[in-house]
């Protein structure tokens, strides 16, 4: 917020602040940023994901230093890093996990925008940057699974690579170039260590876009109304948000030391401790859990290109939600319908996740379907026609007092305040 | 911190000082097995120390062998060149260093050292120079045969590491 | 209705895993290194590798294994005469000499455990084309764990079910995934001869040497677990001082945390 008259206090900080405003910068967003005092623990999510990725970034570096990126010595360099170097096993299993870790604050997160109607305007660029940042997530994801060069890694990497092959007429150049040979091998490990090694710093970068662009407008809050403007709804983001985020995310750091610690494999897949061989694929290929509804919907159709396109769509759909949305009402406290299929489309989501894991064979894929089906139906039909017909709560004025106001709508509520 | 922050009674509660106590107590552990794994490993901590035959060496002759990334000269010297180290004249030493000092008691004919030269680690090429030692062709130091530095850049003798006679035909380096 | 939901998912799960799968659920045990505080039992790892040295060993590998490791913090934890001992009783290839030979000598602590065989085609050679898969990380590679590695091992029938027919080289085996297994009944009562008096039965071996492969498959099990409670207990003490921090600071305006 460059608009606060912030000064350094010591004469260098002047100096420098005058050349570069570096620490105005520091203030004006991460000291005097005003945040709406309502926020609730959902919000604290994208700290806490500032935090995964910078683990991430640390621990990938680490674990860098001591991985071997080549077809016939992946396995064991991670075996050296697991049995030799010191606290290897730590850092990688804090790496693994982390990942995991990662995608779960993400989901909350995402689902949080999802419930409070966050991606609304004027907030449309904010759900964007976040959607690449998610697609750029599972591609690093991905390919991070691919290093360990055991079973899962190698046919992971070979099935999802094949998908790039339903394209009409190029793609079987396509997964050639991917590849980088007739299959899966040394230099498809080799490329996807590098981009594994670039990615993050692109989430990085579009992290800090992510935010520039949440600090336009400001955070949404659990009402979802606008802010009154002199500031009386608002607290400066340090010391308020910034140790409530903290207190979230030392009970998240609990979480992910219970996995780290006491269960550090049992989110992998046991045949990846299987050096990966080329002849053998394993009877049940599944990728990571945070995959598996994207999975469930690509097995859901009969067709290999419709599948493929299905389940790009099933994340692409997500960019164009700010205006699939119809309703004027932000909030979900407020629209008591759309309230129960949010709740339908979590259990839709976790749902497929579930098919995603299961053999595709049987009422399994029936089940798919269906899911698959009303995942769509969720964004395409139910959103949009929702708008127009669901009766809304009334929407209080301010979030100081979110009782009063005998209003319909948001519409009605900015008529209210006006007149008065 | 801003000024304004410090005004605040509250900042220094002790409630607050406990957490950022603590707080740094747990960023320092964190901080130490980030640090500590570029320490060598056990797989290298496993090669620190090497058994060498030295059954097959002959007198006036030497062989290099590895030992932690680094040669190590072993040289089986004859009586005569004993003798020769021997009578140099102390101070005449840049580095004053006994011949004594640089062999294992009743074994002085062996003389194990590290074959880099301590001007700027390059390896010096064996019975070369003008003291009838080692001579460094990188910046034209020169070794006599104990392993002295006689002449050149080179600020200090070659090292002697640590090693001891496991027995008359084995020793343990390192 | 979004308890009802989360029911209703959760029973389906439930359901589901108890329809799949043809072999019997594996046997439990009550392992040591189970549990919060898991800790191995030395004497019982040093039992273990002597059954995988002594039975195993003819057809498992164990490469990413160290002669070394045998003496190390948190494992059966030989004292280092024992390693060297154990070292020098195998030969391994080194290489290439003076001459350009490669020559044979005796085990050094920080070789690799030798391999029965040279690579992986000659052991499918030898053993009706199965690989006998690399024990080193076997127990975490096994869906079930230490306890379905322990089910195999005592899962042998000599009186197969009727109905299910044999093929030469195929074994009965009730906890393999459709029953069968290429690996004949490896450890027969008093297959080892325990130093310790330990009664040699089939129970016990497959006990001692499933427990040397959990280990040998996460040697920093007990470190682990030794850091892990620690930084817990670090984590919620932490939690609670900065729970009371940000009560005070919220206090200072009258929304509620």
């Amino acid at each position: 917020m460059s608009e606060t008259n912030y000064k350094p206090t010591s004469s260098f900080g002047k100096w420098f602040d005058e050349r570069l405003p570096l620490l105005t910068l520091f203030n004006g967003h991460l000291m005097q940023y005003p945040t709406p005092k309502n926020l609730n623990y959902w919000w604290t999510f994208g700290g806490i994901l500032t935090f995964c990725l910078m683990t991430q970034i640390i621990t990938g570096i680490v674990l860098a230093m001591h991985y071997t990126a080549h077809a016939d010595m992946a396995f064991s360099s991670v075996e050296h890093i697991m049995r030799d170097v010191n606290y290897g096993w730590l850092i990688r299993y804090i790496h693994a996990n982390g990942a995991s870790m990662f995608f779960l604050a993400v989901y909350i997160h995402i689902f949080r925008a999802l419930f409070y109607g966050s991606y609304k305007s004027p907030r449309e660029v904010i759900w964007i940057l976040g959607i690449f940042i998610y697609i750029l997530m599972m591609a690093a994801a991905f390919m991070g699974y691919v290093l360990p060069w055991g079973q899962m890694s190698f046919w992971g990497a070979t099935v999802i690579t094949n998908l790039f092959s339903a394209i009409p007429l190029v793609g079987e150049s396509i997964t050639q170039w991917l590849w980088g040979g007739y299959s899966v091998d040394n230099p498809t490990l080799t490329r996807f260590f590098s981009l594994h090694y670039l990615i993050p710093f692109l989430i990085l970068g579009l992290v800090v876009l992510h935010i520039w662009a949440l600090h336009v407008p400001g955070n949404n809050n659990p009402v979802g109304i606008d802010l009154k403007k002199d500031g009386s709804d608002t607290v400066p983001f340090h010391p308020y948000i910034v140790i409530k985020d903290l207190f979230a995310l030392v009970i998240f750091m609990i979480i992910f030391a219970g996995f780290v610690f006491y269960a550090p494999n049992v989110l992998g897949h046991s045949d990846n401790y299987i050096p990966a061989d080329p002849l053998i694929t394993p009877a049940h290929i599944v990728p990571e859990w945070y995959l598996l509804p994207f999975y469930a919907i690509l097995r859901s159709v009969p067709d290999k290109l419709g599948g493929v396109i299905l389940m790009f769509s099933a994340i692409l759909i997500l960019a164009a939600l700010p205006w699939l949305d119809t309703s004027k009402v932000r909030s979900a406290v407020f629209r008591p319908i759309y309230k129960q299929f949010f709740w339908i489309l979590v259990l839709d989501v976790l749902i497929l996740g579930y098919i995603g894991a299961m053999p595709a064979e049987g009422a399994y894929v029936a089940i798919g379907r269906v899911a698959t089906v009303y995942y769509f139906a969720h964004f395409l039909i139910i959103m949009p026609v929702l708008g127009f017909v669901e009766k809304t709560k009334p929407v209080p004025l301010s979030i100081a007092d979110p009782i009063i106001s005998g209003s319909g709508n948001l519409a009605a509520a900015k008529k209210d305040k006006n007149l008065n | 911190m801003s000024e304004e922050n410090n005004k605040k009674p509250t900042r220094r509660e002790f409630i607050h000082i406990a957490t950022t106590a603590v707080g740094a107590v747990g960023a320092g552990c964190i901080a130490l097995p980030l640090v500590t794994q570029m320490n060598p490993d056990a797989s290298v901590k496993a090669l620190a120390k090497v058994e060498v035959d030295i059954s097959k060496i002959e007198k006036g002759n030497e062989v290099t062998i590895m030992w932690r990334g680094k040669p190590i000269f072993i040289r089986r010297r004859t009586d005569e060149e004993v003798q020769k180290a021997r009578e140099v004249k102390i101070e005449d030493l840049k580095d004053p260093q006994k011949d004594q000092e640089r062999v294992k008691k009743g074994k002085d004919e062996w003389l194990v050292m590290v074959g880099v030269c301590t001007h700027l680690g390059c390896v010096p090429l064996k019975q070369q120079g003008e003291f009838g030692g080692w001579f460094c062709p990188c910046h034209g130091s020169h070794y006599d045969i104990s392993g002295r530095i006689r002449k050149g850049p080179a600020p200090v003798n070659m090292e002697v590491p640590n090693y001891e006679f496991v027995s008359d035909t084995k020793i343990l380096i390192g | 209705m979004k308890k009802f939901f989360i029911t209703i998912f959760f029973s389906f799960i439930c359901f589901n895993l108890y329809a799949a799968g043809d072999a019997a659920k594996p046997l439990k045990v009550d392992w040591s290194f189970n549990g919060l505080f898991g800790k191995f039992d030395r004497s019982q790892l040093q039992r273990g590798f002597q059954v995988y040295k002594e039975v195993c060993a003819s057809c498992h590998s164990m490469q990413y294994l160290s002669y070394r490791n045998l003496g190390e913090k948190g494992g059966p934890e030989f004292s280092d005469a024992e390693v060297k001992a154990i070292a020098a009783g195998y030969q391994i290839k080194d290489g290439p000499n003076e001459e350009g030979e490669m020559f044979e000598r005796a085990g050094l602590p920080k070789d690799k455990f030798k391999s029965p065989y040279p690579n992986e085609k000659a052991a499918r050679a030898v053993n009706g084309g199965a690989y006998p898969p690399d024990m080193s990380v076997l127990v975490k590679a096994r869906a079930g764990g230490a306890n379905y590695i322990y089910s195999i091992l005592m899962g042998y029938d000599e009186n197969p079910p009727a109905n299910l027919k044999l093929e030469d080289g195929v074994y009965y085996n009730k906890y393999m995934p459709g029953n069968k297994i290429k690996m004949a009944k490896p450890l027969n009562e008093g297959s080892v001869e325990y130093a310790d008096g330990t009664k040699a039965t089939v129970s016990q071996m497959s006990k001692d040497v499933t427990a040397f492969l959990t280990w040998s498959a996460e040697p920093h099990l007990e470190k682990r677990k030794r850091i892990g409670f620690k930084t817990i207990v670090y984590l919620l003490i932490f939690s609670i001082l900065v729970f009371f921090s940000m009560k005070k600071i919220w206090s200072r305006i009258e929304t509620k945390v």
